[in-house]
């Protein structure tokens, strides 16, 4: 196979923007600008830690089908835990989104990082909200029953039916999880290729 | 050529400073080993609601008058369900936002005929009942005019409905089959037949809870439950769940629309709800491409007690 060959394939030219885009050293870097230094940017490794641990809790649950943790007392203590990691993942989340609004971290180029980061959280809203529909207990009748009016006054309920448990499930196990997983990795890839947005300017804030 | 203006909410200074040592693995390792623990420590402290599910069962055995008005409810075509619109049927025009009727564009997608699908249809699943079965064949045979007479009788006389020794009593004139259907359907729900049978009536394998659902939701028996435990619309609504637990509280914004007019007293509260957080949506999402909201970060300068080791520098 001659050089040229190589060259053409699309594997070879793929690598090459990507490792030109992201070279090692941006996806694992081991320095980072000394402005980099605020308590506010923990929160968008704690979001990403609850997501991992909302995601490990989940699929526990899933081992066992939906309905075993309400007679199970190890059961019910993973769902707690799945609870728990949720709440911290939005109040991790939350916060990272103020932080970094009030940054203004869409500065610099990083306009598609702000906008991953937006649906994503939206993305997750809607996880979050299936799941609730999902519990099969009386949390998710009455939230299933509340929310319908809501989305069918839209038009949406005649295809996102809040009512059809089997629907609502699919939804909140794999449908928007992946969405998640993949909006996610695509929003920290862009934080890595554009690195973290500087400070404004002394003479920007004036003005 | 001109170099193009520096815009301080859009364009971002060079970074010409220093850079400190910074390990990401590490980081994100003690951030997980956090989180975990903290999970953990929240999970065996507070646990999680798991309040069991209403079934017609239940419903039926605890408020027999409220399901057996309800059941009437859905005969007569005054229910919610009965009179809602789309996506279920079309005895309503649903909700518009201005001039939209998207709920009645969409058209019934799901649709459901109270009568046929609460009360008819199951009393006719139920075996070896021979006056149930005269009754049923009554009211097929019937003329539309003579239904709704009987049922008009019944509705006028169901004010004072009554359960009394295992039986819904209305003293109904003229009532036709009618009277039979609610205390038979009744009956049907107290034995946990009726449960059965909305779950399974597309076949025997189902996750749809569309039709026991609703069938609960236009009862009182589950709003009395849910204002019990500060669960109605007034009460922050479904943002909340069962017991001291922090809920879906992302959901604030949503949620603060429906404590405040004009959405709490419009007829068109959810789609007008819907239709403002759409936008406000919009609006998070395409905060960089937006001239005004862009610049609140760098006029109200929180940014300089971010990064207020920075610029002590």
């Amino acid at each position: 196979m001659s050089t040229t060959e190589v060259d053409r394939q699309w594997t070879t030219r793929l690598r090459r923007r990507a490792t030109a885009k992201l070279p090692p050293e941006k996806l694992l870097p081991d320095t980072q600008p000394s402005y980099v230094a605020s308590w506010i940017y923990v929160f968008g490794v704690t979001t990403l830690a609850a997501l991992i641990v909302v995601i490990a809790t989940g699929c526990l649950l899933a081992i066992r089908g939906p309905q075993w943790w309400h007679g199970s007392y190890i059961g019910h203590f993973v769902n707690s835990m799945h609870l728990w990691s949720v709440e911290i993942f939005f109040f991790a989340m939350v916060i990272h989104l103020w932080g970094k609004y009030f940054m203004a971290a869409w500065r610099g180029g990083r306009s598609l990082t702000w906008v991953t980061g937006g649906v994503t959280f939206l993305v997750s809203i809607l996880t979050a909200f299936t799941g609730y529909v999902s519990q099969t207990n009386f949390d998710a009748q009455w939230i299933s029953t509340q929310a319908k009016d809501g989305i069918n006054a839209t038009g949406g309920g005649a295809y996102f039916n809040v009512l059809n448990l089997g629907q609502m499930l699919m939804w909140h196990i794999v449908l928007l999880p992946i969405a998640a997983v993949v909006l996610t990795a695509l929003h920290v890839l862009l934080v890595r290729v554009k690195g973290v947005v500087p400070p404004f300017a002394d003479t920007s804030d004036a003005s | 050529m001109s170099k193009k203006a520096f815009r301080p909410d859009v364009d971002a200074p060079e970074w010409r400073g220093g850079y400190t040592p910074y390990d990401i693995i590490k980081e994100g390792t003690i951030a997980l080993l956090v989180v975990a623990i903290l999970t953990i420590a929240l999970a065996v402290v507070f646990g999680s609601p798991d309040v069991k599910a209403v079934t017609l069962k239940r419903w039926a055995n605890a408020a027999p008058v409220d399901f057996a008005a309800t059941a009437l409810s859905e005969l007569n075509g005054t229910s919610t369900s009965a009179s809602y619109g789309a996506p279920y049927n079309k005895n309503s025009t649903g909700q518009q936002l201005g001039p939209l009727q998207l709920a009645k564009w969409v058209g019934v997608r799901i649709p459901i005929d109270a009568a046929t699908a609460f009360v008819l249809d199951p009393l006719r699943s139920l075996p070896n009942q021979s006056t149930l079965s005269g009754d049923l064949t009554q009211w097929k045979t019937a003329s539309n005019g003579t239904r709704q007479q009987w049922i008009t009788s019944y509705t006028k006389a169901a004010t004072k409905m009554k359960f009394q020794a295992g039986q819904v009593v209305v003293n109904a004139n003229n009532a036709g089959p009618v009277p039979v259907f609610i205390n038979d359907l009744t009956q049907m729900a107290r034995s946990g037949a009726l449960d059965q049978d909305l779950v399974t009536s597309n076949g025997f394998y189902t996750t749809d809870y569309t039709l026991p659902l609703l069938f609960i939701a236009d009862g009182s028996y589950l709003e009395n439950l849910a204002t019990a435990q500060h669960l109605t619309g007034s009460q922050w609504g479904m943002m909340n769940e069962t017991g001291s637990y922090p809920g879906q509280a992302w959901l604030w914004l949503y949620t603060f629309w429906y404590q405040v007019p004009p959405f709490n007293q419009s007829g068109n509260g959810d789609v007008l709800v819907w239709g403002l957080m759409m936008v406000l949506t919009a609006g998070l999402i395409l905060m960089p491409f937006i001239p005004g909201l862009r610049s609140i970060p760098r006029k109200t300068r929180v940014y300089r007690l971010i990064w207020r080791e920075h610029y002590k520098e």
